[in-house]
């Protein structure tokens, strides 16, 4: 018999427990020919300002052992320029569509917050208060426990829809980050952004990144990521969406072990275009294959 | 399109330059030049990211067996710079490799009868060899090749087969004109009254040289550039290259991957000389 794939998140249903990662995944569209949308849980938006971005200058990323460093910028289109040209294909995929967006004020979380809980396709939101790449707002709020609380505070009060809080792991206690979301109104927290990092180049005794430092993703990260998640699931209440190097199946399962609801897929994306969809085929497979009935049993089932 | 590719030949054609043949699926003969491939070196996490290869080359691959039936294949050309590209050198005939290809906007032949006028540096000859194939079959094509020494002039006699009018320069002078390839370039717009449509990929300098060129003889230019990148589908946004407009208050950035690998010379931003 098949098993049931199926997890919520706040109130909002996933046939599977994997999602594209916010910045890995354009709007949905770019990976339509690789991946077939419908199977996987949700996907979630490139980060979302309310005027566009241009990001950083270039080099913005550079390869590491098992990883990668990125300094984007978080280049976007802006929420006008979403609503218009990329909300449209939005409609026409029958997946959960979930909007990534900072500020840089929590007024201008609030705004964006008002303006996307208007949008029908937009499932649920992601507040993004950890991006290591950005001068002022998102890393900035996402490192003080009551700078975090008073953004969360001022979407929670601009939207009803699932609002899940993106951490960053670049911070002394997590777990203190965490509860200070959930206080103020988190319904789901997804752990963890990108570590800063940095790569020299020897020879021209400089920086590779232009930006100087970037964050650090893909497997290279897991084994915090998986700590983090196992962390924060053991002391919150609402749902935790792991993130961190997920390359397999296997590693998908780990963090759900670790305490995750669902997981998201990232750096992944790059290597593999295919590899959400791979990775959710491989999860029921691996449940199949070991007689679980129900994804949602492996939830925090860590034996420790 | 993402498939999985046998290496049917892998092999040093100049020190440090390597060209691989490989099986691709039929879709495969469709590539325009100037789009590139992403080859995953290996199924390990190191290296981890894809490696963008410009097409050098499609056709149909004859096996020698007599009886067999040919099958579509995809040729790159590379430069050995670091673990991935040593990596793949050190592969051989039947090894497989994940392949995402054709990708990416490649090159506008332009109208038939005019002079081509084909601008490569080093291993910056890679995607203009489809190119040159498909030009030969409308225009009379000619090929300017630099390089710092005549080893880093790759695969003339190819062109040359294809009925490509030559010219080369190196810096050293070890073959053709000695200095750079520009040079070659504009004698020859000189002999014509900068008459024709240039096509040219190779090191920044270079293009930013053939940009310039182009711009003061008012002859129509694309050039292919490189980038880091992820994805190559437009997603990571980490190969951008800056737009003719832009600026820091209004900043103009294009991706490599998706919009490119190929522009016109006037839309991107170069730095004054």
């Amino acid at each position: 018999m098949k098993p049931d794939m199926s997890v919520e998140i706040a109130g909002l249903k996933l046939r599977n427990p994997v999602m594209t990662a916010s910045g890995t995944f354009g709007y949905g569209e770019e990976f339509s020919q690789y991946v077939n949308l419908e199977t996987i849980g949700a996907f979630v938006t490139k980060g979302l300002s309310l005027k566009p971005r241009a990001g950083n200058p270039t080099p913005r990323i550079v390869e590491t052992p098992g990883g990668m460093l990125n300094a984007i910028g978080l280049q976007n289109v802006g929420i006008e320029a979403f609503i218009q040209k990329k909300v449209p294909f939005l409609r026409t995929v029958n997946t959960p569509a979930i909007a990534n967006f900072f500020g840089y004020t929590p007024e201008e979380y609030a705004e964006l917050a008002t303006r996307l809980d208007s949008i029908p396709e937009v499932a649920a939101l992601e507040v993004n208060i950890s991006c290591p790449n950005v001068k002022q707002g998102g890393i900035v709020f996402g490192t003080d426990p009551a700078c975090a609380a008073s953004v969360v505070k001022a979407c929670r009060a601009a939207t009803t829809k699932p609002l899940i809080v993106k951490l960053s792991p670049n911070v002394t206690d997590i777990v203190e980050m965490a509860q200070a979301c959930e206080g103020e109104g988190a319904d789901a927290l997804s752990v963890i952004n990108t570590l800063t990092g940095m790569a020299i180049d020897l020879e021209r005794r400089r920086p590779v990144l232009a930006n100087v430092t970037g964050g650090l993703s893909g497997p290279a990260i897991k084994p915090i990521a998986l700590r983090m998640v196992w962390q924060v699931s053991k002391v919150v209440k609402v749902p935790v969406i792991g993130i961190g190097g997920i390359m397999s199946a296997s590693d998908a399962l780990e963090f759900m072990l670790a305490g995750a609801t669902a997981v998201q897929v990232g750096t992944a994306s790059f290597v593999n275009p295919g590899a959400a969809q791979e990775i959710a085929e491989g999860m029921e497979q691996w449940l199949l294959d070991h007689g679980v009935g129900d994804v949602t049993s492996l939830i925090g089932a860590l034996q420790a | 399109m993402q498939f999985k590719a046998m290496i049917l030949d892998n092999a040093e054609v100049s020190p440090g330059y390597w060209r691989m043949r490989m099986t691709a699926p039929p879709e495969i003969l469709a590539a325009q030049p100037g789009q590139f491939a992403m080859v995953r070196v290996n199924p390990s996490i190191d290296p981890l990211i894809r490696r963008p290869f410009g097409v050098f080359d499609v056709g149909m691959h004859q096996p020698a067996y007599t009886g067999a039936a040919a099958q579509p294949y995809l040729e790159i050309l590379y430069r050995v710079v670091g673990k991935g590209t040593a990596m793949l050198a050190a592969l051989h005939e039947t090894d497989l490799l994940d392949i995402i290809a054709p990708l990416g906007t490649g090159f506008d032949l332009g109208p038939a009868g005019e002079e081509k006028l084909i601008v490569g540096g080093g291993v910056g000859l890679a995607p203009l060899y489809l190119l040159a194939k498909e030009l030969v079959q409308q225009s009379p094509v000619r090929l300017f090749a630099g390089g710092r020494t005549k080893d880093d002039v790759l695969c003339i006699t190819e062109f040359e087969r294809l009925g490509v009018e030559c010219y080369t320069a190196t810096e050293d002078g070890s073959l053709g004109e000695c200095g750079f390839v520009t040079k070659v370039l504009e004698q020859r717009l000189d002999c014509t009254g900068n008459t024709g449509r240039i096509f040219a990929c190779g090191p920044h300098g270079m293009l930013q040289a053939v940009a310039g060129i182009a711009a003061k003889r008012g002859v129509p230019c694309q050039v292919s550039l490189e980038g880091y990148m992820a994805c190559g589908v437009g997603a990571c946004l980490g190969c951008v290259c800056e737009g003719a407009g832009h600026s820091a208050d209004t900043p103009d950035y294009r991706c490599v991957c998706s919009e490119g690998p190929v522009f016109e010379a006037t839309e991107l931003k170069w730095e004054v000389a």
